[in-house]
């Protein structure tokens, strides 16, 4: 009866979705009352989605094995956690949160936006529809969740081992949120391209939105790269992997994006370009989604797998993105032209900011397609790190440097000397980490660079707070300067890791020792454990120094036998200047045990970094949320007056 | 210096042009040189890669062949795809799902005596997880491999 009601709300939504789409296209021609009705349809469709949800995960927590999803992803064996995460750790449940996801911030886009034209409103909402019809075909088509079993089966098959995991049941649902943002962002760029409304309020009103998707995708991001360091085992926090690079190409896009809406907010410029990006990073979004669901490209991630399911999603982008670039095609042309600036400005500084994260996306797009468009010459490759990262490098380190001048400029014109002699102690920093660099002479050229561009940025990027009272400075600066610092931050931890990392790859026979970074570490023996699903041989591992026992690492090799699997998990030892990384092996001939261990110094900066970063974010988005209040007091007030006169 | 609107228009599209042209030449240019091809061992002997060119090798685990190299650490087998072997060295630890008999994608280079040296070992992760260049091979030639080594 749970799933039957489910699937009834997901029909109606859908249905509501598509009464929506066609009351805005009527409304458009005249048929006033129709756009009465588009707001409060919205908010119906996105309660629908979330009540239909709501069920999935009902289902899950009872572990209904009458159904097909529940009985394929989750066990009655599970952890509870575990069983509400399967609810969204499988594709026909995660692309129903993302509808609901999708739905609900339409429903709030209704009740909530008031900025912009009655016109483009309804546009922006029949755009809503169109998306959100689409992928409610896609799952009442190809994916449906609730679909029963004939009969009901005994017990499930359990859920994946390397995602049940605290990280895992919290890192997708933060990317989907990221996505729909963007989607939001597009219907707010399609809606403008309708009416030709391309000015501030469409900047302001935009604005939230995409900083909002931006700090939950930085956030998945991060989790996502914290989880592929410490449950894959392999040692490594960024493999350029298709789909981390399906997460970063929005992230990238969503970037670009909102730098680009504050200068149209601030000074009505870079219209045509804004508008444009909006619809760049929802494809980015599309293009995302559609290589982790078809599998067409070779991941660790790559669950799901389904030609018939990749095909629906392209077709969806087809028509979602052509749709977009015709109409901006044919409207683009007339929108206004915006205000003039100088190009030492701050605006062309955040063109350059513009086109640098537009050719890192291309870089990061291209090698992430080259693999298919070879194999479709029957060549196979794969493309990673030798490529990635020096090839990025050429575009992100100017972009760094651009982020160091970039906040230090005015609006439309700025002269040059003061800003030079500001960035003085920041050039200082950079001069003398270089040289500590050449003298130490471990780091390569990307990660000596990168540290000397991190100490620079990570000064630089305070300097605009120096000239004022920080407590007075607005909330949005700080953002600003938070998230700068973050991401000076994540480059020192990264390339700090690259730079100066030491590894050690030896078998031990039990009390035998290694010594790595001046720790003494002692393989003391391995013994068998046992969790609530999976057994393991656990490796006890004593660290010491001159003698000293500071802890023990215990890594693990897990055996999970729903569904059969085994699973490295390795033990971390975090120091404030870094982390030992432990990983048992297999067995080595003559008793021995393979251990393999890492110090990889300053390697948290990298998170600690990314969550600056989206504190930042925050803090930006507070502050817009904090005078958007402020402004509407102010109507409210005036409008009373107003009336009382 | 001072713009009008549509010079200022066009001078933005002329940097966003070049940047990405610049963008693709450059991506171009790095993946023809760094983008690692996929062998298996009866290409290998047919057309061998460069010395310390990196690849991606794939076949099948000889049965038998799994053994320890003189450092104590370092994995050597052979890889074959029922034409041609390959023989291995792997210093790591041995993915999870490492068997004699099933299917590995290596990540390396030969040295010059003919040895790949692999920096990752990718093995069947779990029942969803197979390496792509995998799935055809155990489709094609994964009953050949078996044959030889059933022999």
């Amino acid at each position: 009866m749970i799933a039957e009601l489910g699937l009834l709300a997901l029909w109606l939504a859908a249905g509501l979705s598509g009464f929506q789409l066609f009351a805005a296209i009527l409304a458009g021609r005249g048929a006033a009352v129709l756009g009465e009705a588009i707001r409060p349809v919205a908010v119906m469709q996105g309660l629908l989605a979330a009540f239909a949800f709501a069920m999935l995960v009902w289902l899950f927590a009872r572990t209904d094995l009458s159904v097909a999803l529940v009985a394929q992803h989750s066990h009655s064996a599970k952890p509870f956690v575990y069983k509400l995460s399967g609810a969204w750790a499988n594709h026909e449940g995660s692309m129903l949160l993302w509808v609901m996801v999708m739905a609900f911030s339409g429903a709030l886009v209704a009740l909530f936006e008031r900025r912009l034209s009655a016109a483009t409103m309804r546009a922006t909402l029949g755009a809503q529809a169109i998306v959100t019809l689409g992928f409610y075909a896609f799952l009442l088509i190809s994916s449906n969740p609730f679909e029963r079993l004939a009969t009901p089966a005994v017990e499930g098959n359990g859920l994946n081992p390397l995602l049940q995991d605290p990280g895992l049941a919290f890192h997708p649902p933060t990317l989907y949120f990221g996505y729909v943002g963007l989607s939001v962002a597009f219907s707010f760029a399609v809606g403008a391209l309708v009416t030709g409304e391309v000015g501030r309020d469409f900047a302001r009103t935009m604005r939230s939105w995409v900083l909002a998707a931006w700090v939950f995708l930085t956030l998945g991001i991060a989790a996502g790269s914290w989880w592929a360091y410490y449950e894959l085992g392999w040692g490594g926090w960024w493999f350029w992997d298709p789909v981390e690079n399906a997460s970063l190409m929005p992230w990238l896009a969503a970037t670009a994006l909102f730098h680009s809406t504050s200068v149209l907010a601030s000074r009505d410029a870079l219209r045509v370009w804004t508008v444009m990006l909006a619809v760049v990073a929802f494809s980015m979004a599309m293009v995302g989604t559609f290589l982790v669901r078809s599998g067409v490209l070779t991941s660790v991630h790559a669950f799901a797998v389904d030609p018939e399911r990749g095909t629906f999603i392209l077709v969806l982008l087809g028509i979602f993105i052509g749709g977009a670039l015709a109409l901006f095609a044919l409207r683009a042309g007339k929108i206004a032209e915006g205000s003039r600036f100088s190009w030492k400005s701050r605006e062309a500084s955040l063109v350059v900011n513009n086109v640098l994260l537009t050719a890192l996306l291309g870089i990061v797009l291209l090698g992430t397609l080259y693999p298919l468009l070879t194999e479709s010459m029957g060549t196979r490759v794969s493309v990673g790190p030798p490529y990635f990262n020096p090839v990025g490098a050429i575009f992100f380190f100017p972009l760094v440097l651009a982020m160091m001048v970039g906040p230090l400029l005015r609006w439309r014109d700025t002269k040059w000397t003061p800003v030079v002699q500001r960035l003085a102690p920041a050039f200082a920093a950079m001069a003398f980490v270089a040289l500590l660099v050449v003298i130490d002479g471990r780091a390569g050229l990307l990660s000596g660079t990168g540290l000397v561009l991190a100490a620079g940025l990570a000064l630089a990027s305070l300097l605009p707070l120096a000239r004022r009272k920080p407590w007075r400075a607005p909330l949005t600066l700080w953002g600003m300067v938070v998230a700068h610092f973050g991401l000076a931050v994540t480059l020192a931890g990264a390339s700090a890791e690259s730079a100066f990392i030491e590894e050690r790859l030896v078998s031990l026979t039990p009390g035998e020792s290694t010594r790595i970074s001046g720790w003494d570490v002692t393989l003391r023996g391995t013994i068998p454990v046992a969790g609530p699903n999976w057994t393991a041989i656990e490796g006890e591992l004593a660290v010491s120094r001159d003698g000293a026992i500071a802890t023990i690492l215990s890594p693990q090799r897990r055996s999970f036998w729903s569904p059969p699997q085994t699973t490295t998990e390795a033990a971390l030892w975090t120091r404030w200047n870094g982390q030992l990384y432990a990983v048992l092996g297999e067995p080595a001939e003559s008793g021995k045990r393979k251990v393999r261990l890492w110090w990889k110094p300053f390697v948290t900066l990298i998170w600690y970094g990314a969550l600056l970063v989206a504190l930042g974010g925050l803090l930006a988005l507070s502050g817009r949320a904090r005078s958007a209040l402020r402004r509407s007091i102010a109507v409210g007030r005036a409008n009373q007056r107003r009336e009382v006169a | 210096m001072s713009w009008k609107p549509k010079h200022q228009r066009m001078a933005l599209l002329g940097v966003a042009l070049v940047a990405l042209v610049g963008a693709v030449l450059l991506a171009m240019w790095g993946l023809r040189s760094q983008a690692s091809y996929f062998y298996v061992p009866a290409q290998v002997e047919s057309d061998p890669p460069a010395v310390g060119q990196n690849i991606r090798l794939g076949g099948m685990v000889l049965e038998g062949s799994l053994g320890q190299a003189d450092d104590g650490v370092s994995i050597l087998f052979t890889v074959h795809d029922g034409e041609a072997q390959v023989p291995v060295r792997y210093r790591g630890i041995l993915p999870d799902l490492f068997v004699e008999g099933s299917g590995v994608v290596a990540e390396g280079r030969f040295t010059p005596d003919g040895t790949f040296v692999a920096d990752t070992l990718l093995a069947k992760h779990d029942e969803n997880y197979v390496p792509r260049e995998l799935e055809e091979m155990t489709a094609a030639q994964a009953k050949a491999a078996v044959a030889e080594t059933t022999k």
